[in-house]
């Protein structure tokens, strides 16, 4: 559980502006970014606001190169943000896969154009055994409480972490309070590049042991490997409601759940009996609460917005217990941004009930 | 300084009556042992480098970042820090460690592969913007690490695995002189071609890296030493030959020169 | 013209046979081992009559395997592996050695 103390009064901010305040609330104090919609915002707000604290934002000339400044920034002991969207963040992959074999811990944001890099995001998305956490805030205050749990868990884990954002999240404004995190129980960044003033020099690689006169390469590739079950242990994370006595639960993540809320409300109102499990960690995927989930109900809906990656997860957290159905799908507005009319909250209704009375067709 | 000594350092005694004059390894350098080929002109340039850290006093703020190549071996046997990169992205890391930690000494230690072929973009952005760090670029024309294959700056007629008739500009295109091209921007502060395939070379190309260092403590902007180096391996040619070789064939595409600076 | 004692000693286990020193040493004192080779197969340098302490060796060679020693100027000479002038088929010995 995260304790935390308020800073400051609360404030009306667009959503990228306030996500990028928390990091800097958080300590982050060098941010490195391209323009990217919808992820721009980020970078503008980081460019006057990190001056102000001391920090340096870059506007690099590539995504390759802000998230190798990153690196740099990072493996000095800095905490460090960038954000991207979908292409931007594949441009990195080599990158994250790296530093997290390296142990250099960041905090990287995904902007997403629709829902539709969760494998991406789950899956590494890059080369090697690694894994990100991925937090997938709803609300423009979730985002806010999750990026300054990002920085913490990074530095926790010694792994890069995700924020799983998307256009909307990026460009709602709300009243959002800010928190500080009680982190005295992190450790000391004594694996960080300094100088070796007083001490024994050091490398952070991704290739070997840190000591110096030792050649291990595969050290480092199994610590990464080590680590994966730790994390999954300990930091999924899940929102859930109306669960008791639901007939139809439906799985959905990021701000079209909070479409799928309000649907599901509506549903109650019509007298079907409609829950929802919403993941706020993708990575550790909550399978422990769409499992028991999974043991109340008659079908479990998924609804995202993609051609179907996290019914992937839903469908080994459940093995077959129960139909698994996709009532989302790939939407988009003509901005190709992702705002699609799939998003209308009576559409998700018909769909919902579509599946409560057992017409939808279970995903393979 | 810290670090395990190689046994080399407890060898043979001193001859009696006689001072010993010059150490096998230089201080920063924690073992002689590597396993670069016979004749590799990697290790004269990185000994070159560590002296000048050493006479500079800049070990204890020193942070070497490395790109990969044949070099990516040196990490482990110097008594200095280093954040290791990915291929060609060296002069990105170091510009974010060098932007939070402006006090350090920041250095790139990149073959031609990493910081011409791979890392073009990478370089030439961080000249560019000035940035206060020096390239030091390792340059025999050659990915060595791969197994001997082309890069941006093989020379014209240049045998390689990837061209094994000779580098043609009609199939292969042009080297990159990545010197010259650097030296073209206004954030460039220093530029400057050595070599290490003689001992009168090798003693100017520390001139030259002392003056790129001395421009970075200076703050004067983005500095950078290439360094033509043997590989006689890569070269096909015996490691005797490598010398020569480097002079006839390498140093009439590259001039060994101060370019700007 | 006084000579200043000066040897060098050589690491030859480490040595790769690159023979750059051989090359670089102006009095021309150091030949490579014939029938020799060390623990990795290589062939290495040994030290004749006549090493001026140049430190060119040690400059040129890439696996550190020397070390530069000179006297005060006038003092006894140094003797090389053999014990006399220059001379062909040096084979087997460490390196420089003191005065005999």
């Amino acid at each position: 559980m995260m304790q935390l103390e308020p800073i400051g009064p609360r404030v009306l901010m667009e959503g990228s502006h306030a996500l990028a305040e928390s990091a800097v609330q958080a300590g982050c104090r060098f941010y490195a970014g391209y323009p990217i919609t919808p992820s721009t915002e980020i970078l503008e707000y980081m460019a006057t606001r990190l001056p102000q604290v001391g920090g340096v934002c870059m506007n690099a000339e590539s995504e390759i190169e802000a998230i190798n400044m990153v690196w740099g920034a990072a493996g000095c002991g800095v905490r460090s943000m960038i954000a991207s969207t979908g292409q931007g963040i594949s441009l990195m992959q080599e990158a994250f896969a790296e530093m997290a074999n390296a142990q250099i811990p960041a905090v990287t944001v995904n902007m997403c154009r629709g829902q539709a890099d969760y494998f991406q995001a789950t899956r590494g998305g890059g080369h090697g055994d690694y894994r990100f956490i991925v937090l997938a805030p709803s609300t423009v205050q979730e985002a806010v409480e999750l990026t300054a749990e990002a920085f913490y868990l990074s530095d926790k884990w010694r792994n890069p972490v995700m924020i799983f954002g998307d256009f909307l999240l990026a460009h709602t404004t709300e009243a959002v309070q800010f928190h500080r995190r009680d982190e005295r129980d992190l450790p000391p960044k004594d694996w960080a590049i300094t100088g070796a003033k007083g001490r024994r020099a050091i490398t952070l690689t991704p290739l070997g042991p840190a000591e110096k006169l030792s050649t291990d390469p595969g050290k480092a590739l199994v610590a990464t490997a080590e680590k994966i079950p730790k994390m999954k242990a300990a930091e999924a994370r899940v929102d859930v409601g109306f669960l008791d006595d639901a007939e139809v639960a439906v799985v959905a993540f990021g701000c079209p759940a909070r479409f799928v809320k309000y649907a599901v409300r509506l549903c109650r109102e019509q007298g079907l009996k409609a829950g929802y499990v919403r993941p706020v960690s993708l990575w550790p995927f909550p399978s422990a609460a769409v499992a028991a989930a999974a043991g109340r109900v008659k079908a479990l809906a998924v609804y995202e917005l993609n051609a179907g990656q996290m019914i992937e997860d839903v469908q080994l957290a459940v093995l077959g217990r129960v139909p698994v159905v996709p009532i989302g799908g790939v939407s988009h507005d003509h901005s190709g941004f992702g705002v699609g009319p799939a998003l209308e909250p009576e559409s998700i209704v018909r769909r919902i009930t579509e599946v409560y009375q057992g017409k939808g067709q279970a995903a393979a | 300084m810290t670090g395990e000594r190689s046994a080399r350092d407890r060898g043979p005694a001193a001859p009696p009556g006689l001072t010993k004059v010059v150490a096998a390894t230089p201080d920063l350098l924690l073992s002689q042992h590597h396993s670069l080929c016979p004749g590799c002109g990697e290790p004269l340039a990185l000994r070159t480098i560590l002296e000048v850290i050493a006479e500079l006093g800049l070990r204890d703020r020193t942070i070497c970042v490395g790109g990969i190549g044949c070099y990516t071996a040196f990490p482990s046997i110097i008594d200095i820090d280093v954040l290791q990169a990915l291929h060609g992205r060296a002069p990105s890391v170091a510009t974010g460690a060098k932007r939070v930690r402006p006090d350090a000494f920041v250095f790139t230690l990149q073959g031609d592969g990493d910081m011409v072929s791979e890392g073009l973009q990478e370089v030439v952005h961080t000249a560019a913007r000035g940035e206060r760090i020096t390239a030091v670029l390792l340059n025999n024309g050659v990915f060595g690490e791969t197994g001997g294959h082309m890069t941006a700056t093989s020379v014209l007629g240049q045998r390689t695995k990837t061209t094994m008739a000779g580098r043609d500009q009609e199939a292969h295109g042009h080297p990159i002189r990545i010197g010259e091209l650097l030296a073209q921007l206004d954030g460039t502060a220093y530029v400057a071609r050595g070599a290490v395939h003689t001992p009168a070379a090798i003693a100017w190309t520390k001139r030259l890296i002392r003056d790129a260092f001395q421009t970075q403590l200076d703050g004067k902007g983005f500095s950078m030493v290439e360094v033509l180096t043997m590989c006689p391996t890569d070269w096909y040619v015996d490691p005797e030959k490598g010398p020569a070789w480097l002079s006839e064939h390498l140093e009439a595409t590259y001039p060994l020169r101060v370019i700007k600076g | 013209m006084a000579r200043v004692p000066a040897t060098v000693t050589i690491d030859t286990e480490t040595c790769k046979g690159c023979v750059l020193c051989v090359a670089v040493c102006p009095p021309r004192v150091l030949v490579m081992t014939t029938a020799e080779v060390n623990g990795k197969g290589y062939r290495y340098p040994v030290l004749l009559d006549g090493c001026t302490g140049c430190e060119l060796c040690a400059k040129i060679c890439p696996d550190f395997c020397f070390e530069v020693y000179r006297g005060e100027v006038g003092g006894a000479g140094v003797a090389g592996v053999l014990g006399h002038g220059r001379g062909a088929g040096a084979e087997g010995s460490i390196g420089g050695v003191g005065p005999r």
